[in-house]
């Protein structure tokens, strides 16, 4: 069955939607923390409008008050992000076919969840044809939803004294998490999981969230290994 | 003046990262090995990331103990999800678990 591209765009704002729950206390918390610690309301919103990397976003804005040098700050958004050449290495081969005006702001709006979600749509059997429509939903959604809590964060700043005390930041956790388990259907994604868990932990001590990537690389390596000894993950249906 | 050069440095190392690696890998031939090893990506950086926050949860500090809601509240978050099968629910519900955990431990 082929879905249209307004059938695609609605389903992946649907998708989504879940995802924004999980996603506004942490714009909340980046606005309210972006304006206590010193940054101007125009700033914290321009951040979340032309950066827009949610974890990025709060490095810079705890490094920016603890003084570090401008050049400090943006190298280690770029480590951060570097995760973000692993998402867009597994989207890429989906979205080869599309020109620049699709790349260049599907590229834009990549983020975490909005990965996950299409990465997953991707590779559900059917026609793929329009599903590029689903990623455009989906970013759009997280992007419009991302300014409207930081803008409300930044409003809420100056009446909360302290925001980070609520602990709202397990807010990014359990949507993770959400998202996550049911992923996990077979041995090899298990392996996947939990190697990348286990190795992350263990990394934490490193600098600049290296961990995060030495990490995820093992539990892709875990979930290959896994794979070639069981061979019991099902073959693609999609073309 | 400075927070906007800030931006504009930040907005070009997320971009730099994110859309010339779409565009050039999107141009290399694929295996079929390479993409289906490409599945395990999402879920491997997700527990990468929350892992670590849930052990760490002041970001140096190793915290194995029931004093460490994001910990509790992270496995019971883990039992929602596999449970319910929803995410809604599963953020709805643990979400709500953490706050009262913390409430009634006293951490806020």
């Amino acid at each position: 069955m082929t879905a249209g591209p307004r059938q695609e765009f609605i389903a992946g704002v649907r998708a989504t939607l879940p995802l924004e729950i999980g996603a506004a206390p942490f714009g909340i918390i980046f606005g309210a923390l972006a304006v206590t610690s010193g940054m101007s309301p125009a700033a914290a919103q321009g951040m979340s409008l032309f950066v827009f990397a949610g974890a990025s976003q709060f490095i810079g804005v705890n490094l920016l008050a603890a003084g570090t040098a401008l050049p400090v700050i943006v190298l280690t958004t770029f480590v951060v992000n570097l995760r973000h050449a692993l998402y867009a290495a597994t989207l890429a081969p989906h979205v080869r076919h599309l020109p620049q005006r699709w790349l260049a702001p599907l590229g834009f709006w990549l983020t975490d969840e909005s990965f996950v979600v299409v990465a997953n749509h991707y590779n559900e059997p059917g026609d793929p044809r329009h599903r590029h429509w689903f990623y455009l939903g989906s970013a759009l959604l997280m992007y419009l939803n991302w300014q409207l809590w930081t803008l409300v964060g930044i409003i809420a700043g100056s009446a909360i004294p302290d925001p980070t005390r609520w602990g709202l930041d397990f807010a990014m956790i359990v949507t993770f998490i959400g998202m996550i388990i049911p992923t996990i259907k077979n041995h090899p994604m298990l392996a996947a999981v939990v190697t990348a868990g286990a190795v992350a932990a263990l990394a934490n001590p490193l600098p600049n969230k290296f961990g995060l990537i030495l990490a995820a690389l093992c539990g892709v390596a875990a979930g290959v290994i896994v794979e070639a000894r069981r061979g019991e993950v099902k073959p693609e249906t999609a073309p | 003046m400075n927070e906007w050069l800030l931006i504009l440095g930040m907005m070009l190392v997320t971009f730099g990262v994110r859309y010339p690696v779409m565009l050039l890998v999107g141009k290399l031939p694929m295996s079929d090995r390479v993409v289906r090893a490409l599945r395990y990506v999402p879920p491997a950086v997700l527990a990468a990331i929350i892992v670590p926050s849930m052990l760490y949860p002041d970001g140096q500090t190793f915290d194995l103990s029931l004093q460490n809601s994001y910990l509790v509240a992270g496995v019971v978050g883990v039992i929602l999800a596999w449970r319910t099968r929803n995410l809604l629910l599963t953020i709805v519900l643990g979400m709500g678990f953490f706050l009262l955990y913390r409430a009634v431990f006293g951490l806020i």
